[in-house]
């Protein structure tokens, strides 16, 4: 095991172990406490750091510092096996990078039994970072689900309204995603013949010996109701908005921004590559669901007055666009949807977190009783543009927002030039929403509501501890956006690898079925090559 | 019967392959004779001697007993007993039931003020029963072994007997048995006689044991009335385990036993009921599969259905319990279906129990510590609010147990579950694995409310003038063995879902 495999491995147990001695140590002093948890959370965003520097994948899995350990489930073929290969590498440090603002703010926040609220945010921390380490895809499933149990309870006992249905809700549309895309990876095992829950060796049977059409389109069928109400595909994202606008923000940061990453992922890593016919044959579907929540959704956010609920919409949203770059089922939309995911996850994470420091200073999320506050608070003001900007995708702030949905539509102009009008539509529409959430908070005159709580309260413009996690996800969105290569090469060489099998896979299947049917028909005909 | 075959019997009877069993017995009866003459000293150590007992004997059958003194894979007492690897687990598991139980009986009844020798005693009698119970290779020592059971936990539903609820409880109890082994009886006679009678093909004398049985039944499979007998001999194990349809008296039982029983009954009861069901299925009834896969199968769904759907609605935690009991019968009645075609099912069953054991416990461990003295124990959802706030350790333990039972990840019911999923797949039972994944949805709702109740922040209204405040509910002081048992419980439950390197031998 080299050292980059154990700091792999590390970025997941530091965490796990920080929250496992937050929880077994009994009442700890506040400043342990803070010390141990900016302990957990730095680490992992550090380590992503240092591997992405370090990236450099030699074979032609393309996957570095592969490493497993065992677990006791040899005999189904489960082993921890982890390592990281281009797709998965920028996800995996965008992880890092929003659960160091996630906790760094959650400290901020004046939540009561400050040491369980931490403790349950890293053992959220652990699971996404293990989501994405993983090359098996059981542990790939485990990870995302060890964050279940600490996010209901998040939310229940440190939420704001309508948390007790919210959770319930949530928790419910989360279970039955989880299980539909847990029976779909069990048929994907079954059928492949690979006899290994592992990524590499199933790619690799894949492409031996494709899995029959019929059973392509059944898993592809499962994965894309289980992967997509974990995504809040439309029509079922109900739970997303109110789960978010009653979780506590480090709990939407994450969910929002990371976990929810995780059945995306699960399509550009397994389900397209693994069962690619299966991808053509619901295609059209996807693409029109995915179609759907741009525009259905992008006007239902239009007509949000409760700052957080619009951005949690405004999210399922933007689901939308990389549900439009599974459905072209190319290179193109692939890595599109890869970019949009990394620029997503900061930006959602960051106007969550900008969400609530407007909150702490109108005590309200009503946009309607809040205006004007760009006086007190100019700078605040100039940080929430810029993430508004960056949301709906203008160069500057958003350049990497703004890379990932034009490669999605350049990708779905190949595939149907209607839908791509239609989606371009939704940049429209979110700067329709974004803009308007600017001038209601920070412009205009201020309500009478807000008119007298400022007469009340003294309002500060944005502290500096405010701006440290701020800062953080605005820096790596806009260095990010600035030198995209730093993703794109590794990302283009494991996709081609991925869509070389699916190419050869899908041909084969093609000739199979053409020769069986040659055999049935009996009618000698020379190859089509 | 001539002398040489008396002889042969004798040869058979090896005691010491039924070591356990003997001194459990054994164990038993001291204890009646240490209350009889041990004044109130001795009536004090019963509990004590009673769990050392089961500590030892459990480490011993772990360690040195492990292969029964090399009695493995053969029948003793002339066929009576068939000792297995799957008999060796199941012993135990039996083992470390009753240990459970009688902790947990240690704990409820002084709250209750109830007497323990009888209690304990009772406890052992059946424990040895049901480790006979599932090793069982003849009919007749199967249906006295589950009688034993059965009458033992007649006498300990009604345990309570100062209050209506529990008499209730054994009463319906009894009647219930009663017609469940009438049933089991009548299915048993029928296979006896259609099996040793002259006329057909294969018959034998010796038509109760297995071995002999399936012989007959393979040749005989389509015959009626070895049809009807299966049929009423498994109708007959579907009461043990609470399946459909006969779950009927599951929610009241469970609501009126006291708190160690209803956990005994829940667990101990159906892991029996399954131990049996999967030496008959793997055993005699194995030709019978035409007959039994779509029987079972519809009883499985329509169980797994029935109990999540029933539990959804429970205010009252035994009652959910119970129910959500049945609905775990469905999804290993699941697994039974999946070992007609892939045996290795019958390891995930095992596995299975044994998640379900440690989170049960758990679960029944926080139910029997928050009871109040004295009163009948904290059975609405309502009285476990604000748990995490005064009692987080309690409400810890209930969280991973909670959550075992429902099969969330990183927790042991999930590697449960993902097993019995993996077997059904493998059986290709696609339709039952669709109903238990809806089945897991719902349960979802009733096990996160608990969870919900036990852990989220409440609003209360502010008091109005003249209002008093409420009288703040007492939580007990958690205990020294309370926090080594019940946490135990609960890490095992979280380790056997990060790792299940000890028990791999029943993984794949």
């Amino acid at each position: 095991m080299s050292n980059y495999s154990i700091l792999l491995l590390s970025t997941i147990l530091v965490p796990l172990l920080v929250a496992i001695v937050l929880l077994a140590a009994g009442r700890l002093p506040k400043g342990v406490t803070q010390f141990l948890a900016t302990l957990g959370f730095f680490f992992p965003a550090l380590g992503g750091l240092i591997l992405w520097r370090g990236f450099q994948p030699v074979d032609a899995t393309g996957y570095d510092y592969l490493t497993s350990l065992p677990t006791g489930l040899e005999g189904l073929g489960i082993t921890l096996k982890l390592g990281l290969n281009g797709l998965s590498m920028p996800l995996f440090f965008m992880a890092g990078v929003v659960g160091l603002a996630a906790g760094i703010y959650a400290m901020q926040s004046r939540a009561e039994r400050m040491q369980q609220y931490l403790m349950l945010l890293l053992f959220m921390q652990a699971g996404l970072m293990g989501v994405f380490a993983s090359v098996d895809i059981f542990f790939f499933y485990f990870f995302h689900e060890l964050a279940l149990i600490p996010t209901f309870i998040c939310i229940g006992v440190w939420g704001g309204r309508d948390r007790s249905s919210a959770a319930m809700e949530m928790t419910i549309y989360l279970t039955l995603g989880a299980m539909l895309s847990l029976i779909g990876l069990l048929a994907i095992y079954f059928q492949s013949g690979a006899e290994s829950f592992d990524m590499i060796s199933l790619k690799a049977a894949v492409a031996n010996a494709p899995i029959t059409g019929e059973w392509q389109n059944i898993i592809f069928g499962l994965l894309m109701f289980g992967f997509g109400i974990l995504v809040s595909l439309f029509p079922f994202h109900s739970w997303a908005p109110r789960g978010y606008a009653s979780a506590p923000t480090s709990v939407a940061m994450l969910h929002a921004g990371v976990l929810k990453k995780f059945g995306l992922y699960g399509f550009i890593q397994v389900a397209v590559p693994l069962v690619p016919a299966g991808a053509i044959h619901w295609q059209g579907l996807l693409a029109g669901l995915g179609l759907a929540g741009v525009i259905v959704i992008g006007l239902i956010t239009i007509a949000q007055r409760d700052l957080k609920e619009m951005v949690g919409l405004s999210s399922v949203m933007h689901m939308g666009y990389c549900f439009l770059g599974v459905a072209c089922v190319s290179v193109l939309g692939a890595a599109g949807v890869v970019i949009t995911m990394v620029a997503h996850g900061l930006t959602v994470a960051l106007l969550f977190l900008l969400g609530h420091v407007v909150y702490r200073r109108t005590d309200t999320y009503d946009m309607d009783d809040m205006g004007g506050l760009v006086k007190k608070t100019p700078a605040l003001a100039a940080i929430f543009s810029a993430a508004v900007f960056a949301s709906i995708g203008l160069p500057g702030p958003g350049m990497l927002n703004f890379f990932g949905e034009f490669t999605i539509f350049a990708a779905l102009w190949e595939y149907s030039r209607l839908i791509t009008a239609g989606a371009v539509l939704g940049v429209i529409i979110s700067a329709i929403y974004g803009l308007r959430a600017i001038a209601r908070i920070f412009f205009g005159p201020p309500s009478e509501a807000l008119e007298k709580h400022l007469a009340e309260n003294s309002v500060k413009d944005i502290t500096t501890a405010e701006k440290i996690p701020t800062l953080i996800l605005l820096v790596t969105m806009v260095v990010i956006g600035l030198f995209p290569r730093l993703m794109t090469d590794d990302m283009q060489r494991s996709l081609d690898a991925n869509f070389q099998s699916i190419h050869s896979g899908i041909e084969q299947l093609a000739f199979e079925e053409e020769e069986s049917e040659q055999e049935l028909a009996s009618i000698s005909h020379p190859h089509r090559q | 019967m001539n002398w040489e075959s008396y002889k042969s019997i004798a040869d058979t009877n090896l005691w010491s392959a039924i070591l356990p069993e003997f001194v459990l017995v054994i164990l038993a009866l001291s204890l009646l004779l240490l209350d009889m003459f041990g004044g109130s000293k001795g009536r004090g150590l019963v509990g004590r001697v009673t769990m050392l007992g089961l500590l030892v004997l459990f480490v011993l059958s772990l360690t040195v007993l492990r292969d029964n003194l090399g009695y493995i894979n053969q029948t003793t007492f002339s066929g009576m007993l068939l000792h297995s690897d799957f008999g060796q687990i199941m012993r135990l598991f039996f083992l470390a039931s009753s240990l459970l139980t009688a902790y947990l009986g240690s704990v409820f009844l002084k709250k209750q003020g109830l007497p323990g020798t009888e209690f304990y005693a009772i406890t052992l009698l059946v424990t040895a029963s049901l480790m006979l119970l599932s090793q069982s290779n003849n009919f007749v020592l199967l249906f006295v072994a589950l009688e034993t059971v059965t009458i033992g936990f007649y006498v300990l539903v009604s345990y309570n007997r100062d209050r209506s609820n529990s008499l209730e409880a054994g009463l319906k109890y009894l009647i219930m048995g009663g017609f469940s082994t009438a049933i089991l009886l009548m299915g048993i006679v029928l296979l006896y006689g259609i099996g040793s009678s002259p006329v057909l093909e294969g018959a034998t004398a010796h038509s109760l044991n297995f071995s002999e049985l399936r012989n007959f039944l393979e040749l005989n499979s389509d015959n009626l009335i070895a049809k009807v007998g299966v049929l009423l001999v498994v109708a007959g194990v579907a009461f043990k385990i609470g399946s459909v349809p006969f779950q009927i008296w599951i929610p009241d039982v469970y609501q009126g036993a006291p708190t160690p029983v209803t956990a005994a009954l829940a667990v101990s009861s159906k892991a029996g009921g399954f131990a049996v069901l999967i030496a008959l299925v793997s055993g005699p009834f194995k030709p019978m599969a035409d007959l039994l896969i779509p029987v079972l199968s519809v009883m499985a769904i329509v169980t797994i259905l029935f109990g999540n759907i029933a539990a959804l609605t429970q205010q009252n935690v035994k009652r959910l319990i119970g129910l959500s009991g049945v609905s775990h019968a469905g999804y290993l009645l699941m697994g039974v279906v999946a070992m007609f075609t892939v045996p290795s099912a019958q390891n995930a069953i095992v596995f299975y129990l044994i998640t379900y054991l440690l989170a049960s416990y758990a679960v029944f461990g926080v139910m029997a510590h928050v009871s109040k003295r004295g009163q009948d124990d904290a059975q609405n959802l309502g009285d476990y609010q604000d748990m995490l706030k005064e009692s987080p350790f309690l409400a810890g333990v209930l969280v991973l147990g909670l959550a075992s039972l429902a099969g969330i990840p990183p927790l042991a019911g999930f590697i449960g579950k993902l097993l019995l999923f993996y077997v059904a797949f493998e059986a290709e039972l696609y339709t039952m694995l669709a109903v238990a994944i809806v089945g897991v949805v719902i349960s979802i709702y009733y096990y996160f409310g608990w969870i919900k109740e036990a852990t989220f922040r409440i609003w209360k209204l502010p008091l109005l003038e003249g209002e008093e405040p409420e009288e703040p509910r007492e939580w007990p002081e958690v205990s020294r063995t309370a926090r080594l048992t019940l946490g135990g419980l609960a890490l095992l439950a979280l380790l056997l879902g990060l790792y299940q390197g000890p028990l791999s031998s029943l993984i794949g």
